[in-house]
């Protein structure tokens, strides 16, 4: 398999001319204007604080589907939230509506509610001002970007598949201009604009044996190779026409970053020290305590957030107005640290970390091709699909292979194969780790959220059973 | 990973979390109707809608709707004795769908002016004529009879939206309470969750259309932690969310019911881990309406099997249509599944689509063949052959749906049920019938292929039964199935009486993603030699 097929940001090809043509960043309200809301609920609150959000912009899409356009559009909406706090009772209310009449009837709505609900035993303090470091994450190319280039976008799949004509494209651009805004009675506030253009298509052959995803976000439109990824999908669906079956069992796989970051990605989900600590997760320690300092996957894996790499460039604070920096949840194989709420973190006396809104993992300087080339005998997985945990206690999930699965015998891709179903645990599968490369930034995953992981090769990966799904 | 007071995400973004679990009991399902009438459309809101489908027309579409909707939700979250938070989120604004040249464009916008909804509407007129570029194939609608004065209300009794925040929070408080006293059970978490839509829609067919809708549900979980800390056991998906309002909340028996949910959380960390095998399962609606929901329900969507979710949902093993209509064999001749918008208290239960067209009720799957599919305006034409062979009108079933105002509307699916048998048997007649096999209750984690072949389900309660009886329970219980093999395993349905209403608040499908709640009735049924996999830890 080229190289090519499988980096999808690489290359500096351009398809697009920008004309300049509308400008949708004006569904997004600036920094002055937030902080104007923020005043303006501050002069409606009787309560003894509040707390404020603000996010929203306008999404433009395309969506195209057996080798026809589907539907598209441009939404642009968004919502203010107001927390009314009375001591330890709270409550929230969001509207759409910025009107003077609607903020006040949602502040007063708010206040109401917040006085009715029971006391929060672990309510906490409002954070005052604090120290925001910028993320730049807002580009014209996708702020600009009109829907004749959307259309264009969708062409760069549609023409080659409807020119095979053994070919049929299905597959989806959507482009995000927003804003998120935090700010409290306390004097806290924080401002984030950014933008993002995501692109994935899937082919499939006209004989019903093959089908071939690939995909790319960034965002900056300007790094984004449509027609590349495009090409990519059609080169997938290709080479997996035709599949054969192999027994279920376990395997050497080598899973491209679509698949790493599905199974992986949920390492973070179940980083909470509170759950830990109550006995209600992974890393509990047998007998109590936790797992923290020990080994819990390969010495090679490392496992962090931080919303400045700039691969990520994701909001730099959490639900609470907390900033956010680096965290180190797996560092050389042991398990670092765990997620603290600020309730938990001061129970434990603890500084609090915040809630995370990234997931990155560190990678290694194999390409999937020197992988392959290594490999005598193993499954190259493309990505997989509809993952569903089995054993909370293990991160033991199900799910499925999709959109490109291959065999490599004796260093080389020498046939596609049927899908398999899997029960197998990321911790597991990073214990068994033999290879890692370059880490990359995901088209997201089924989890969502921004994820930069590398490809990997793992060994005796668990298939349980086949799937005649193509 | 969230923060507990990351408020908004949780307030909104909550329909982005997997499908949970819940039951309409036969009690409930009973209960009578007292709805007031529904309420007309308000004149401005009228206004404004012609207005947006004025300027579409002016701006070339052949064809346009508009929705103007009004979107309420409530949410109430507790963990043992506290609570956790209040939401409360109301989001306003209209979506204009033009045709133009055979192809679609939408937009949306949350300024209700009439400048801003002209302005959409032209928005989604020039969209549609910028893809005029990639059409391949003019989009085609099926004729519907337009409604121009038409009103709708669900099936509820008390708005929950009018219940104090002190009354829902005392509820799941004392069920809390009541849960925890049971043994080992140290967490619960409960939250209730009510959804108000008040939906709009016009179209230049001449409907003009009023609805409101009213939903409720509940998530619960209790966990029971072992005291040596060596294992974690939980109990959740206790009940559905129901098309219903506040009284469905007041007829649950919320509180004395926790506490034998807890005593069932507790009872799973003495459980015996299975042994692999072929079991025949016995599977009690709370359960199987899941199944029945990935293997039935999904596969029939004519989206999917026309390859509209390639791209991430997926398509069908039930494609094309032309190779499975009338002929593919789904299961035994007395499986009979009915598509429909019409059981009082389900959640797809609507007057009329998003397309303006009043739904019918239809058999997709008819005496175990391939008999329809879910449809829309756009999707009905491409099996006109069909319908033309068997005398049938080319009409769409109402399966058009948009999960908010800001959503481009699109095939969803309809109320998916199987149908009762002619036997009047039970889940107890089923399990005293079974020699060794395996009784579920309840869903629990499902994962099903992107063509709805390879599944694999686990449940909440596994009952082991030997010699008709249930002799204990089990636990790391899971069954992967191919989907027609299994359903042709089905040998034994229960009837009317054993019939259950239960479903999902949070169905996804889409992009963007969109998310529907949808109601699944069945009957226990059994099926033979199901293969069963043991999902416990590894050493």
């Amino acid at each position: 398999m080229r190289h090519d097929i499988i980096d999808v940001l690489s290359g500096p090809r351009r398809l697009l001319e920008r004309d300049g043509s509308s400008a949708p960043s004006a569904a997004i309200l600036s920094r002055d204007e937030c902080e104007a809301l923020v005043a303006q609920v501050k002069g409606m609150s009787r309560a003894e604080a509040f707390d404020v959000q603000m996010f929203g912009g306008y999404a433009a899409n395309v969506r195209f589907a057996d080798n026809q356009m589907s539907t598209a559009g441009g939404i642009g909406d968004m919502t203010l939230g107001i927390q009314s706090h009375f001591g330890p009772k709270h409550a929230v209310v969001t509207t759409n509506e910025l009107t003077e009449a609607s903020i006040r009837a949602a502040v007063e709505k708010s206040e109401k509610l917040a006085r009715l609900a029971p006391d929060d035993p672990e309510a906490m303090p409002q954070l005052g001002p604090q120290k925001f470091q910028p993320v730049e994450a807002y580009f014209d190319s996708v702020a600009n970007m009109s829907a004749e280039e959307r259309a264009k976008v969708a062409l760069t799949a549609l023409e080659p598949a409807r020119r095979a004509g053994d070919l049929t494209a299905a597959g989806f651009l959507i482009t995000n201009v927003g804003f998120n805004a935090y700010g409290n009675s306390a004097g806290n506030f924080a401002y984030h604009r950014s933008t993002s253009a995501n692109y994935t298509v899937t082919v499939r052959t006209k004989d019903g044996t093959g089908s071939g995803w690939a995909g790319a976000e960034h965002n900056d439109a300007q790094q984004v190779d449509f027609a590349a990824v495009s090409q990519r999908a059609i080169d997938k669906a290709r080479l997996s026409r035709g599949p054969v079956a192999i027994e279920p069992g376990r395997y050497t796989v080598i899973l491209e970053p679509q698949a790493v970051g599905d199974l992986c990605q949920l390492i973070g989900f179940y980083a909470d020290a509170r759950a830990t600590d109550e006995g209600r997760s992974p890393f509990v320690k047998q007998g109590g305590g936790t797992k923290i300092g020990e080994k819990i996957v390969d010495e090679r894996v490392n496992i962090y957030a931080d919303p400045f790499d700039p691969m990520v460039r994701a909001q730099p604070w959490d639900g609470d107005g907390l900033p956010l920096g680096r965290q180190e949840f797996v560092k050389n194989g042991k398990l670092a640290t765990l997620y603290y709420s600020r309730f938990w973190a001061r129970q434990k006396g603890v500084a609090p970390t915040g809630a995370p809104t990234s997931f990155c993992m560190t990678g290694g300087d194999q390409s999937v091709e020197q992988m392959i080339a290594g490999t005598p005998r193993g499954v190259l997985v493309t990505r997989l699909w509809y993952l569903r945990e089995v054993d909370p206690r293990t991160i033991l999930y199900t799910g499925l292979t999709r959109d490109g699965t291959f065999l490599i015998e004796n260093g080389r891709i020498t046939k596609s194969l049927k899908n398999f179903r899997f029960n197998d645990s990321p911790l597991f599968m990073l214990n068994n780790l033999e290879a890692m490369g370059r880490p990359q930034r995901l088209a997201g995953t089924e989890a969502g959220g921004a994820v930069i992981v590398p490809p990997i090769k793992v060994r005796d990966f668990n298939f349980t059973s086949l799937s005649d799904a193509v | 990973m969230s923060s507990r007071r990351d408020f908004l995400k949780q307030g909104t973004a909550a329909a982005g979390a997997v499908a949970i679990g819940g039951a309409l009991s036969r009690a409930q399902a009973a209960t009578p109707l007292a709805t007031a009438p529904p309420d007309a459309m308000d004149a401005s809101v009228k206004e404004l809608l012609l207005e947006a489908l004025g300027a579409a027309t002016l701006a070339g579409a052949s064809f346009a709707d508009a929705r103007i909707g009004r979107y309420q939700q409530n949410f109430v979250f507790t963990r043992e004795k506290q609570i956790l938070n209040v939401v409360d989120t109301d989001s306003i604004g209209v979506g204009v769908r033009a045709l133009v040249d055979g192809t679609w464009g939408f937009a949306a916008s949350r300024d209700l002016t009439k400048a801003g909804v002209a302005a959409a509407a032209r928005e989604a007129a020039a969209i549609a004529r910028a893809n005029r570029v990639a059409r391949d194939r003019s989009v085609e609608l099926a004729a519907a009879p337009a409604h121009p004065n038409a009103t709708w209300k669900s099936a509820f009794t008390i708005d929950p939206f009018t219940i104090p925040i002190e009354e829902k929070a005392d509820l799941l408080i004392r069920a809390n309470t009541e849960g925890m006293k049971a043994p080992n059970v140290k967490y619960v978490f409960s939250g209730l969750f009510f959804r108000r839509m008040e939906r709009n829609y016009a179209n230049t067919d001449g409907s003009v259309i009023a609805q409101t809708v009213v939903q409720s549900a509940l998530q619960q979980q209790f966990t029971a932690v072992s005291s040596d800390f060596t294992d974690f056991q939980n109990r959740g998906n206790t009940l559905p969310p129901v098309g219903r309002g506040y009284e469905w909340v007041q007829q649950a028996n919320l509180v004395e019911n926790s506490r034998k949910w807890g005593e069932e959380a507790s009872e799973k960390l003495k459980a015996k881990p299975v042994d692999v095998g072929r079991y025949d399962l016995v599977l009690h609606p709370s359960h199987l309406w899941l199944t029945i929901h990935e293997a039935i329900a999904h596969p029939t969507e004519l989206d999917r099997a026309m390859g509209y979710e390639a791209n991430y949902a997926g398509t069908s093993f039930v494609a094309p249509p032309e190779k499975h209509l009338g002929t593919f064999r789904y299961g035994p001749d007395f499986m009979n599944i009915q598509g429909d918008r019409s059981q009082p208290g389900a959640l797809s239960t609507i007057g009329y689509d998003d397309d303006g067209v009043q739904p019918d009720d239809f058999l997709i799957i008819k005496g175990g063949v391939v008999n329809d599919y879910q449809t829309t305006r756009e999707q009905a034409p491409w099996l006109r052959w069909w319908y033309d062979k068997n005398g049938r009108p080319t009409r769409s079933h109402g399966c058009s749906y948009a999960d908010n105002w800001s959503s481009v509307q699109f095939q969803r699916m309809p109320n998916v049920s199987l149908l009762p048998g002619e036997r009047d048997l039970s889940f107890e007649d089923l399990i005293a019938q079974t020699d060794r096999g395996i009784a579920i209750v309840g869903d629990g984690s499902f994962s099903i292929d992107q063509q709805r072949y390879n599944a694999q389900f686990g449940g909440q309660l596994f009952h082991e039964i030997r010699g008709g009886k249930i002799v204990g329970m089990l636990k790391d219980v899971a069954y992967q199935i191919r989907t027609p093999e299994f359903w042709n395993s089905m040998d034994m349905i229960g009837g009317r009486r054993s019939y259950e209403v239960w479903g999902s608040f949070f169905d996804g499908k889409g992009q963007p993603g969109q998310v529907n709640a949808v109601s699944h009735g069945s009957v226990p049924a059994r099926f033979r030699q199901v293969n069963v996999i043991n999902t416990g830890r590894k050493a």
